[in-house]
């Protein structure tokens, strides 16, 4: 063995290696997970939804162009006709129109939310799950408390003390549901910091924030995704159940939740058109949501929501 | 009991495998892993299925008894008695398992349900194949508890497994497997996660047994000095097929196909001396380094002097792996002229560490000093829980002492500043034991051997330090192009060169090596090692050598540190201290290591067992 050694084995040693670990082998990590999360049909139709929701709410208004400042109210609660598809509401805005302009808040808040709420999470976790000990205790005791408190509750008081925008409302959303997704993340930190290439990266003197940029994170990357999705699909529902209550968006703005809260009121009156699409909207969108995260999961193969 | 008059025990073979095929379908196609295998085994008899990781030795195993995970697809013929394990419907084999044949598996720890009594569990077992009364086999968990040496049977039923030693688990394990008194008993691995005390005792355990009941055993093991100890007869395995069989002393000692001679070289081989004459086999030792200029070629068996082997012994070989020429060199000349005049590279002091307080307080190290003196190969030895890691840790810094100094290049820990001690630390090399976590799965070779650099060398630019990752490469004969790949995509071996040049990035004066090998086959295992000392000739580092393998730190060590629970037990040259050992704690431990000689192994154990059975009459299985 004096130049060059191909293979680490015996030149008649062990090659292919058994069934067990024949996963991996010249097949990136990356590119299984996909080919995993492509075989799970009901995490593909979720993915589906989502981009068929969003070029819907995004790209529809150019092709099915409405008004949605303008109170018209010459042509208030009428019903699906050839030139309002899904009717109007009561001060006359086209309906399909407004689920689209809905939606784009709805579609916003929820992703913009979630990724808040992730980011915040993921760091939190990352730095008390590293750190151990007694700041670790503090930190966690934390979002125990936090998690003690339903965030609906802290949404309805500071929504009567204020009136959030769509930044306050990404704010307050992202700061009231980070506590699950520390959580994981932490649970994460715990196991990575033990890696033999994290103690081998302390033992040659590498700085702590190294050893969390550059190894913890990186390989927590998997749980943090799927936690984001899960996020998501929680925030959507959060802005509809807030607007619902009316407290979100003022008008003429509004979201699915909104219009949900507008349409109360026709509920005995038949007028269907202005319950059942924005409801049906948000059903599909979370459960869409929720789908990705699953298939993500398996796809990763990381353990389950918190 | 000699091995020749258990293989005469003819009889029809309890388990007989005609051309077995194993496939498995995974997400990248089909990978076949066992290939045309047939075999036998005979009451009474051990079959010892040796080869390296993926030779689909514990395939074999688990298709003999039906256990085939569910991707696995089994051709051929695999009986049990009559029965055709191949294709038969599972309510047959449940039958089977447990009463024809039954299984030891390698981790007791997780082989045991940690929520049921131990008694309780071996009666369940019990029961599932005898219809007989509760108590009936309460009692009889007893009587097996007793039979595989568990002292103090009837109240130790009652323990549940975590009160437990791994050595006392292993052994309820058996009991277990042997409850129903089975005609074929399947070891896989039995003694792997043991301690060599412990493994000895173990085996010792199953032979009487097996010889008692004339119960047919399957020892699956990649450990040939476990083959010598326990086995009649040998059958190689590489990748998925059988390539050579016989009876064990033929195999072991006059190997024919090229394979087995390979792996048999690649063992390595503590060399013992006669209890008698100790002076002549420290004369023997010296003698044989001297005419030994490079032992071995690269092919073909290497050629060695039985340096330090038993006097009385029909002349075995006992080839000496490459990596040991330069530690026998050092040990003849002694230590003691290069060590003096220059102050040790590490040097712990009388250091404790404790973890926990007041009554939970566990002492994981306990008064210990030691030190590595530049360019000199420290092994660290003992058994499980002996503190040698945490020692080594002690070393890098990564565990504070209790009490106690760590002065490391000069300078004591404790007393100097976070960024000079930062700047210390730059002079380290560290490779640890698990060839998966050492690397990170997200980063390329190419990012995992810079890493040193980019903390320490932050001036380097990109092309410099790729550079130099290409050179480090060389320099652990893997290809440049290694850079560019996945650490996923390495297999073992090369994955712990890839931390060696991680390790070698910064040129340290001082290796911490903490089991870097324990992990790999051995013909692996002995390719790092080489690139190791190849590597330390050339660049001068001290090496701190944590191993539990003796004959690996036999070889490897200049000089070599005993220790057992958190204290040392002794220290001193490696040949001194190994060969002529002054406390009988490394007595015991060397008598403990089995040999891959069928015949010197024999009387070894002979001599053991004399040796304990005269010390232990007051309290044996203590150490179990």
């Amino acid at each position: 063995m004096s130049a060059v050694v191909q293979s680490g084995q015996l030149p008649g040693g062990t090659g292919p290696s058994a069934g067990a670990e024949a996963d991996g082998a010249g097949v990136s990590g990356l590119r299984l997970a996909v080919r995993r999360f492509s075989r799970n049909r009901l995490a593909v139709i979720g993915l589906a939804v989502v981009v068929l929701f969003f070029l819907f709410c995004f790209a529809g208004p150019l092709l099915y162009s409405t008004d949605q400042t303008h109170t018209a109210l010459t042509s208030a609660n009428l019903g699906p006709s050839g030139s309002h598809l899904l009717g109007t509401d009561a001060v006359g805005h086209d309906e399909l129109g407004r689920l689209m302009y809905g939606g784009k808040v709805s579609l916003v808040v929820g992703l913009a939310a979630g990724v808040l709420a992730t980011v915040i999470g993921t760091l939190w976790g990352a730095a008390a799950g590293y750190a151990g000990g007694w700041v670790d205790a503090v930190m966690m005791r934390v979002v125990d408390a936090g998690i003690a408190i339903p965030a609906l509750f802290i949404l309805l008081v500071i929504s009567a003390i204020a009136t959030p925008g769509v930044w306050g409302l990404i704010l307050i959303l992202g700061l009231v549901s980070w506590l699950v997704p520390s959580r994981l993340v932490r649970a994460e930190t715990l196991t990575l910091k033990n890696r033999d290439y994290v103690h081998t990266l302390r033992a040659i003197g590498g700085s702590h924030t190294r050893a969390i940029g550059r190894h913890i994170l990186p390989n927590s990357v998997s749980t943090v995704v799927v936690a984001a999705t899960f996020q998501v699909a929680d925030a959507i529902l959060l802005v509809a159940y807030v607007s619902y209550l009316g407290l979100g968006l003022q008008p003429p703005k509004t979201d699915w939740g909104g219009m949900l809260s507008a349409g109360l009121s026709a509920t005995y009156s038949g007028r269907w058109w202005l319950i059942v699409p924005p409801g049906l909207a948000v059903i599909l969108v979370v459960c869409a949501f929720n789908a990705i995260g699953d298939g993500l999961r398996d796809a990763f193969d990381v353990r389950g929501r918190g | 009991m000699t091995a020749t008059d258990r293989t005469t025990t003819a009889g029809e073979p309890i388990l007989r495998l005609e051309d077995l095929g194993v496939t498995f379908s995974s997400e990248t196609g089909d990978v076949p892993a066992v290939r045309g295998v047939s075999l036998h085994v005979r009451p009474g008899e051990t079959l010892a299925l040796v080869g390296e990781s993926g030779s689909g030795k514990s395939t074999v195993a688990l298709a003999s008894i039906g256990l085939l995970p569910d991707n696995a697809r089994a051709t051929g013929r695999a009986l049990l008695g009559s029965t055709d394990v191949v294709g038969a419907a599972e309510r047959d084999l449940a039958s089977l398992r447990g009463r024809t044949v039954s299984m030891v598996f390698q981790e007791p720890a997780t082989a045991l349900d940690p929520l049921t009594r131990i008694g309780a569990q071996i009666a369940e077992v019990v029961r599932n194949h005898r219809r007989i009364a509760a108590k009936e086999a309460d009692a009889l968990a007893v009587d097996l508890l007793r039979r595989v040496g568990i002292p103090d049977p009837e109240r130790r039923a009652r323990a549940f497994p975590f009160e437990l030693s791994g050595g006392q688990r292993q052994r309820v394990v058996i009991a277990m497997a042997i409850a129903n008194d089975p005609g074929l008993l399947i070891a896989d691995e039995p003694t792997t996660a043991l301690d060599v005390t412990v493994q000895a005792e173990i085996l010792d355990l199953l032979r009487r047994l097996a010889v008692e009941s004339g119960t047919g055993v399957l020892l699956v093991t990649h450990n040939m000095g476990v083959v010598a100890d326990f086995a009649d007869r040998v059958a190689v395995m590489l990748q998925g097929r059988i390539v050579e069989t016989g009876p064990v002393e033929d195999v072991l000692l006059r190997p024919e196909h090229e394979y087995t001679k390979r792996l048999l070289a690649a063992v390595p081989r503590l060399a013992v001396a006669p209890a008698a004459v100790p002076a002549a086999a420290k004369d023997g030792a010296a003698a044989g380094s001297q005419d030994r200029p490079e032992a071995g070629s690269q092919d073909g068996p290497r050629t060695g002097t039985e340096a330090g082997a038993e006097s009385a012994t029909p002349a075995p070989e006992v080839p000496l792996p490459r990596y040991a020429a330069r530690a026998r060199k050092a040990n003849t000349d002694t230590a003691q002229g290069s060590a003096a005049g220059h102050e040790p590279v590490v040097d712990l002091r009388d250091v404790t560490v404790v973890y926990g307080r007041r009554i939970g307080a566990v002492r994981a190290l306990d008064g210990v000093s030691l030190n590595v003196r530049p360019g000199e190969t420290v092994g660290l030895v003992g058994e499980s829980g002996s503190g040698k890691s945490t020692a080594a840790r002690v070393a890098l810094g990564l565990i504070r002492p209790t009490s106690g100094t760590v002065t490391l290049f000069g300078s004591d820990l404790r007393r100097t500043r976070a960024r000079a001690r930062r700047e210390l630390r730059s002079g380290i090399g560290v490779v640890l034991q698990d060839p998966v976590a050492s690397l990170d799965a997200r980063m390329t070779v190419l990012e995992c051997i810079a890493e040193p650099l980019r903390v320490h060398r932050r001036g380097m630019s990109a092309k410099e330090r790729q550079e130099q990752v290409g050179a480090l490469l060389e320099r652990v004969r893997l290809p440049r192009s290694f850079a560019q790949r996945a650490p996923r995509e390495l297999s073992g071996g090369q994955r712990q060169r890839v931390s060696l040049a991680r390790a070698l990035a910064l040129e340290p004066k001082l290796l911490v090596a903490d089991e870097p090998t324990s992990a790999l086959d051995v013909s692996v295992q002995e390719a790092v090692l080489e690139v190791i000392t190849e590597l330390q000739d050339e660049l001068g580092f001290a090496c701190l050598f944590v191993s539990h393998d003796l004959a690996v730190v036999q070889h490897f060590a200049e000089r070599v540190v005993v220790m057992r629970s958190g204290r040392i037990e002794e220290q001193g040259g490696t040949m001194d201290t190994l060969l002529h050992p002054g406390t009988d704690y490394t007595r015991r431990l060397l008598a403990a290591v089995p040999v891959p000689d069928p015949v010197l192994q024999r009387r070894r154990r002979a001599a053991r067992l004399a040796a304990t059975a005269g010390a232990a009459a007051g309290g044996a299985g203590a150490t179990a």
